[in-house]
C-alpha cells in the first residue's frame, strides 16, 4: 500500500512534467516559477528546521560511548570511538559524515539451528548508501556545468574522471551506474524482508523512489531522448541570473527531469532527508565525552540552598565536641 | 538558540555554498544566453534537421564510427541527394570547417570535451 502509493505520487509528477513541457502556456511556471518555488521552499525550510533544532538545549553530554573511555593513561583509549577532545569530536564527525561509520557497525541477528542466536557482519546497507550517497553528491557537482559559466575546471575534471571508461558516446557515467544501483538495492531491501517491510512508511519509501525517478529521467535523456542541452544551460543560467527563459527546443523529458527535482527540493525540509543537516547536530554524536573531567552544570538549574557538611558541623560544633566526636575541621 | 556559535557558522557555509553560481556569475558577468555559432557558408542542410542534430550529433556520429570502422560502410546519402564519406573530418568538418567557431564554442558552453579530438584533425585549408 505504502509502495503503491509512492510509486503513484511518482508517476503523477512525471505525468505533470510532461504535461508542463507541452502545454505552451505551462512551460514557464514548469521552467521558471515552480523551480524557484523549489529553491525558496528548500532554503526556508532547512534554515527554519535547524535553527528550530537548535532551541532545544542539551544540558548533558550524550555521546554513544563505542569505545574504551580515557582513563589511567596506561588504559588504552579509543579516542575515535569515545573521543574526549574536540580534535577527536571532529575526526568522529568526519567518519560519521563521510564514511557512515556507524552504519558500518550495522549486524544481522539470525536464529540458527540450535536454537541460537547469532549476530554476523551485514555490511550491505553500509556499501549501498555510501555508493548512493557519493553518486549523489558527485552528479549534483557535475551538474553545475548548466549554473556556471564559464564552467570551472574542477567540473570538466571530474566529469573526465566520471566517464573514465568512454562508454559509449555520450560516455557513460560511472556514478549514473552506483546511483542506480545503490538506490534498487535500498529500495528492494524494504520490500524483501516481511519485518523491514512492516516498518516501511511512505515517507521511506516516497524519497527512494523520488530520487530514482530523478536519476532514471536524467540518464533516459542523456543516453536515449536526447533534448537541447544548449537550451538547458541557458534556462538553468537564466534562473542563476534573474534573467529566465524557456527556450523553445528543450524537450518534456528535461521537463520531468525537473519536476521531480522541483519536488524533491520543495519536500527534503518536511522529510527524513533532513538527516544531511541532522547528522551534525546529533548530540550521541557531537559531544565530548568528558563528563568524568569537567563538571557540566544544567543551565536551567534553580538556584537550590544547600547546607553543607561544613556548615552543619559549624552549627552542631558545640554538641559534636560534647559527645567526643572528631570534627573534620581539625 | 543554543550553540549558536556553531550553527550558524555551519547555516551561513551552506547558505553560501548552495549560493555559489549566483555569486561566480555575478563575478564573471557572462549573460545566459548561449554562444551564436558560425554556419558553413553555401549550405543549407545539415545530416538531420538542425533541432534534431542538436541532440543527435554524437548519436550519429558513434553510428558511423561503428558503421564505417566495423562494418565498412563507409558512404550514406545526405538531404540534398548527394552521397558522402561517415567521416568526421571529411564531413562534419568538411562543412562546419573551423572548429573552434563551431563544435568546441557549443562544447565550452555545455562543458563537454569530447576525446574525439585526441586523434582527429580538422582539415587543411587553403
Ligand atoms: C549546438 C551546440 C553544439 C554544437 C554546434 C556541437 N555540439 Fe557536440 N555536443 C553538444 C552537447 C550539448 C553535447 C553533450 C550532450 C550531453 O551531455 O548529453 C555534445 C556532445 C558531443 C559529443 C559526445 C561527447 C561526450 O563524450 O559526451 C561528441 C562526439 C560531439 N558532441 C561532437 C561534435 C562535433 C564533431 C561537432 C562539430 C561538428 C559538434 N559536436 C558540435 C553540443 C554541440
Ligand atoms: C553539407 C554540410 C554539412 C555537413 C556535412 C554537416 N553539417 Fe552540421 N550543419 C550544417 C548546416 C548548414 C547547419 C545549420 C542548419 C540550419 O540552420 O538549419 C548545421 C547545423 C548543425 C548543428 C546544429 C547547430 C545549432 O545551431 O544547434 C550541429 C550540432 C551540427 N550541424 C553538427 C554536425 C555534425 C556532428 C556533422 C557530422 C556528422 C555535421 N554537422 C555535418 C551543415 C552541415
Ligand atoms: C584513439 C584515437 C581515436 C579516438 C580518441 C577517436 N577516434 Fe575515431 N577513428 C580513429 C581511427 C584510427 C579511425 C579509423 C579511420 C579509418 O578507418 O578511416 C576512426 C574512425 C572514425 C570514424 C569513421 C571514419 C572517419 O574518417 O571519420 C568516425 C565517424 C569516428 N572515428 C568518430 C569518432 C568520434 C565521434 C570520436 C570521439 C567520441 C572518436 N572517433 C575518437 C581513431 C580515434
Ligand atoms: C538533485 C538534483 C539532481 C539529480 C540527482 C540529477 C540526476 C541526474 C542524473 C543521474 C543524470 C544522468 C547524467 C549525469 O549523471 O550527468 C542527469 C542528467 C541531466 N540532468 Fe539532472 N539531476 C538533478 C538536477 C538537475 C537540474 C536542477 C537540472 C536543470 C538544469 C538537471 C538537468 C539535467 C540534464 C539536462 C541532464 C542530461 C545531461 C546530459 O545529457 O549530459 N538536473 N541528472
Amino acid at each position: 500500500m505504502n509502495v503503491l502509493f509512492s510509486l503513484l505520487a511518482v508517476g503523477v509528477l512525471i505525468a505533470l512534467g510532461y504535461l508542463g513541457g507541452q502545454v505552451a502556456g505551462l512551460r514557464f511556471v514548469f521552467g521558471v516559477v515552480i523551480p524557484y518555488a523549489a529553491i525558496l521552499v528548500f532554503i526556508a525550510g532547512l534554515v527554519y528546521k535547524v535553527i528550530y533544532w537548535a532551541k532545544s538545549p542539551v544540558p548533558f553530554r550524550i555521546p554513544t560511548t563505542c569505545g574504551q573511555e580515557t582513563t589511567l593513561p596506561w588504559i588504552k583509549s579509543s579516542t575515535l570511538d569515545n573521543p574526549h577532545t574536540t580534535l577527536g569530536v571532529l575526526g568522529r564527525m568526519a567518519l560519521e559524515v563521510l564514511f557512515f561509520r556507524s552504519l558500518f557497525r550495522n549486524t544481522r541477528m539470525e536464529i540458527k539451528e540450535g536454537p541460537r542466536v547469532v549476530y554476523g557482519e551485514n555490511v550491505y546497507l553500509w556499501a549501498a548508501g555510501l555508493a548512493f550517497h557519493w553518486s549523489f553528491l558527485i552528479i549534483f557537482i557535475r551538474h553545475f556545468r548548466f549554473f556556471t559559466e564559464p564552467v570551472p575546471g574542477f567540473i570538466l575534471a571530474m566529469q573526465y574522471v566520471d566517464g573514465f571508461m568512454q562508454i559509449g558516446v555520450p560516455v557513460l557515467y560511472l556514478t549514473d551506474l552506483f546511483l542506480v544501483a545503490g538506490l534498487t538495492f535500498l529500495f528492494i531491501r524494504r520490500l524483501w524482508s516481511p519485518q523491514l517491510r512492516y516498518i516501511s512508511q511512505a515517507a521511506d519509501y516516497f524519497p527512494l523512489l523520488l530520487i530514482l525517478g530523478v536519476a532514471l529521467t536524467g540518464i533516459w535523456m542523456r543516453h536515449f531522448t536526447k533534448t537541447d542541452i544548449v537550451g538547458v544551460k541557458e534556462l538553468a543560467m537564466g534562473i542563476v541570473t534573474f534573467s529566465p527563459m524557456v527556450p523553445e527546443s528543450v524537450g518534456s523529458v528535461f521537463f520531468m527531469h525537473l519536476i521531480l527535482v522541483c519536488s524533491l527540493f520543495a519536500y527534503f525540509p518536511f522529510s527524513k532527508l533532513m538527516h544531511m543537516a541532522g547528522v551534525f547536530l546529533s548530540p550521541t554524536r557531537n559531544l565530548a565525552n568528558d563528563n568524568r573531567m569537567v563538571r557540566h552544570v544544567n543551565p536551567w538549574n534553580p538556584e537550590v540552598e544547600v547546607h553543607t557538611y561544613a556548615q552543619w558541623e559549624e552549627e552542631f560544633k558545640d554538641k559534636l565536641e560534647a559527645a567526643e566526636i572528631p570534627l573534620d575541621k581539625d | 538558540m543554543h550553540d549558536a556559535k556553531y550553527i550558524v557558522p555551519g547555516l551561513v557555509a551552506f547558505l553560501v555554498l548552495i549560493t555559489l553560481p549566483l555569486w561566480y556569475n555575478a563575478a564573471m558577468g557572462r549573460s545566459a544566453v548561449g554562444p551564436t555559432l558560425q554556419y558553413p557558408e553555401g549550405e543549407s542542410q545539415c545530416v538531420l534537421p538542425k533541432d534534431e542534430m542538436k541532440g543527435e550529433h554524437m548519436q550519429i556520429l558513434d553510428d558511423w564510427r561503428d558503421e564505417a570502422v566495423r562494418d565498412g560502410e563507409r558512404y550514406y546519402v545526405h538531404p540534398d541527394g548527394t552521397t558522402r564519406e561517415k567521416s568526421l573530418t571529411n564531413t562534419c568538418l568538411g562543412c562546419h570547417g573551423d572548429r573552434a567557431q563551431f563544435c568546441i564554442k557549443c562544447h565550452d558552453y555545455a562543458g563537454v570535451k569530447p576525446y574525439c579530438w585526441d586523434c582527429h584533425i580538422e582539415p587543411e585549408r587553403d
